[in-house]
């Protein structure tokens, strides 16, 4: 689409997005992955200066938990923005409502987690098909300004906290009394962050089902071209609405995970900030390819947390205070390596490899 | 409710008002002229805020606090002219006719300054003295209205007639309306529109950082991440107004800062925001244009 002929304001994010390719290896290669991550508590492998301790202490299992959280709701959102061309601000909404739901259900109603989560995730699902069909409303751009709108509708809520449920700007602490022992304590982080692995697998194997299907390839219609697909005779809305259900109930799955890792929920989770992290991981990693999204948001979820620590350990300290200041920032330092991915390597980290020539030849 | 209470809340609505306008009429006409969703207006904002804390706190050499105060709003006018400018010219015209890198290429810009800006002058929230002029109050109908209130007041609405008039009388703002009617009947006469495009920004990147400028008098203080929260409710104004109506911008603004300040202050802090967005969701509903808007996008 060139600015000459771009008469709606529709989104079309093709230029970054890979072409349907049906990949048998990719869901073997997930589950090596996986077991690789799965067998990471027993290996007692120091690595000084990527994570402080051995890769099985409570503090980088908690890092890599937190990494494989972020990769599967990475993975719920590229669903929205790089399978349909959903570009939702208000993702964290949903994560929020999987995070506080899950802990206001214990706190209040005494269940125990196992029964919270589901109930938490449906009512993520009927909020999420509710909001998104008023946002659908409008498309491309605004579409994008009012799903901000009701996820910051909802953070303003806890923050305040109006109805003194949600902790106000404190947050809630975990309901600690109705978690099963084994998800709780430091001794126990390795079954927390084993949680975290199935999550993200899981995560990974629903969406690439959901993309894979019929329903998946009208997403990915809607997402070059909407008005042809209506034209087709498919209802555009009613796919859309599936996408954004899906992916918004997986992203509640990711915060009621959270909600074991960090012990508690904080407002900080339902903020516009959140849903533009999530936008980072999935086009650092890679638009439109899901392990491209998964390793956005490790490589996100590492950072974040690796480099104030890194910026206290006094690497920076002979740099000028000018410099200093904002390289022990994350945000500046993914902001602007997002900034300069998106100008000259559009494809994200994902893309690397064929840019450099490595796969052209393995993959047919 | 008294009459006092309600003549201080409706001019504090209008100044909050008269702060989102600023931010959402330069978000208005560059969707309205180029759709594109600019997510460093924030930043702009955020611009103007921290160079007026840094005018107000570093230049001493200017004793009379009024006067650092006028330097203040005229160095903020600068950077976010520049900051605009800068945005358009470097980042956002590289990718013409691509919507979504263009937005991320905003959004890339927004957070590392936000974090920039952090990683220099810290997240804490900084305070700055004010001219004395703007801590006195004034009776209006018995109410005791600060002078700062008004001022914003007049700044918004002195700016709003400055950009009305800059559309209507001049040829570039000619270009911009037409522009925003119909982009390809305006390349079709022979138009160079991509000029107005950095224009745009410009008066965006101004109109923000001036909006920081009042919204550290507004909020006394300034802090990096504030920028980003009030681009939010500048959302709402312009969706509620009709993208790319400079007047349905100020209609939206003092509907929405009202509304906010009556909800907040009867039902409860918070439930005014929650407001504004069921304002945003039946607007949707009933009238997805907009209030003032020609077209649904």
């Amino acid at each position: 689409m060139s600015a000459t002929t771009a008469e709606s304001s529709e989104l079309s994010a093709s230029a970054a997005i890979p072409p349907p390719r049906r990949s048998r290896v990719l869901p073997i290669v997930m589950l090596a992955v996986g077991l690789v991550f799965a067998v990471l508590p027993f290996v007692d492998l120091p690595l000084p200066g990527v994570f402080t301790g051995p890769l099985s202490s409570p503090g980088t299992l908690q890092i890599l938990a937190i990494g494989l959280v972020f990769a599967g709701v990475a993975m719920s959102y590229d669903l929205l923005l790089g399978y349909t061309g959903l570009l939702s601000l208000g993702h964290a909404l949903y994560f929020a409502l999987g995070l506080y739901g899950t802990n206001l259900l214990m706190i209040h109603f005494e269940l125990s987690y196992v029964v919270a989560v589901p109930i938490a995730l449906l009512i993520t699902l009927v909020v999420a098909l509710l909001l998104g069909s008023v946002a659908m409303r409008v498309r491309g751009v605004a579409f994008a300004m009012v799903t901000l709108a009701f996820a910051e509708a909802f953070h303003v809520f806890v923050e305040a906290d109006p109805a003194r449920i949600s902790g106000g700007e404190e947050g809630l602490s975990l309901a600690g009394a109705q978690v099963p022992d084994l998800l709780t304590g430091v001794v126990n982080t390795r079954w927390v962050y084993w949680l975290a692995l199935t999550f993200a697998l899981l995560s990974f194997v629903v969406c690439h089902q959901a993309v894979s299907s019929r329903a998946g390839r009208v997403w990915q219609a809607i997402r070059e071209n909407e008005d042809r697909v209506e034209l087709l005779g498919l209802i555009p809305f009613q796919f859309k609405l599936l996408s954004f259900g899906l992916s918004a109930v997986v992203a509640a799955g990711g915060g009621a995970v959270y909600l074991l890792l960090v012990r508690g929920a904080t407002p900080g989770s339902a903020s516009a900030v959140f849903t533009l992290n999530l936008i980072i991981m999935v086009v650092l990693g890679g638009l439109g390819r899901l392990w491209g999204a998964a390793l956005g948001g490790l490589v996100f979820g590492y950072l974040q947390l690796r480099l104030p620590g890194v910026a206290r350990s006094g690497v920076f300290d002979p740099l000028p205070a000018w410099l200093e200041g904002p390289l022990t920032e994350p945000l500046f330092i993914l902001g602007a390596l997002f900034v300069i991915l998106v100008m000259f390597a559009p494809g994200g980290l994902a893309s690397l490899p064929e840019r450099l020539g490595l796969l052209r030849r393995g993959s047919r | 409710m008294s009459l006092q209470v309600f003549v201080l809340l409706t001019v504090t609505g209008l100044g909050l008002a008269g702060v989102y306008f600023l931010i959402a009429s330069g978000l208005s006409l560059i969707f309205g002229l180029m759709d594109v969703l600019n997510l460093a207006h924030g930043l702009f904002f955020t611009v103007g805020s921290y160079a007026t804390w840094w005018v107000m706190t570093r230049f001493g050499f200017i004793d009379s606090l009024a006067l650092r105060f006028a330097v203040a709003v005229i160095v903020a006018a600068a950077f976010g002219l520049a900051v605009g400018w800068i945005t358009e010219r470097f980042f956002v015209r590289r990718f013409y006719g691509d919507h979504v890198t263009q937005i991320l290429i905003t959004l890339g810009l927004s957070l590392s300054g936000v974090a920039l800006i952090g990683g220099w002058f810290s997240y804490d929230p900084q305070t700055f003295p004010l001219p004395e002029l703007f801590r006195r109050v004034v009776l209006i109908a018995g109410a005791r209205i600060p002078v700062s209130r008004l001022l914003i007041l007049a700044i918004s609405v002195v700016l709003l007639a400055a950009l009305l008039t800059f559309l209507r009388r001049t040829r570039h703002g000619l270009i911009i309306r037409a522009g925003v009617e119909n982009r390809e009947m305006v390349q079709a006469m022979g138009i160079d529109v991509a000029k107005s495009f950095t224009l745009v920004f410009a008066i965006g990147g101004l109109l923000a950082a001036i909006g920081g400028v009042l919204g550290a008098v507004f909020f006394a203080g300034v802090t990096p991440e504030f920028g980003l929260n009030v681009l939010v409710f500048a959302f709402i104004v312009v969706v509620i107004g009709g993208l790319g109506s400079v007047e349905g911008t100020a209609l939206s603004a003092v509907l929405v800062g009202l509304t906010q300040q009556y909800v907040n202050f009867f039902a409860g802090a918070g439930i005014g925001d929650l407001t504004v967005v069921i304002l945003l969701a039946a607007t949707l509903l009933l009238r997805p244009q907009g209030l003032l808007g020609e077209v649904a996008r």
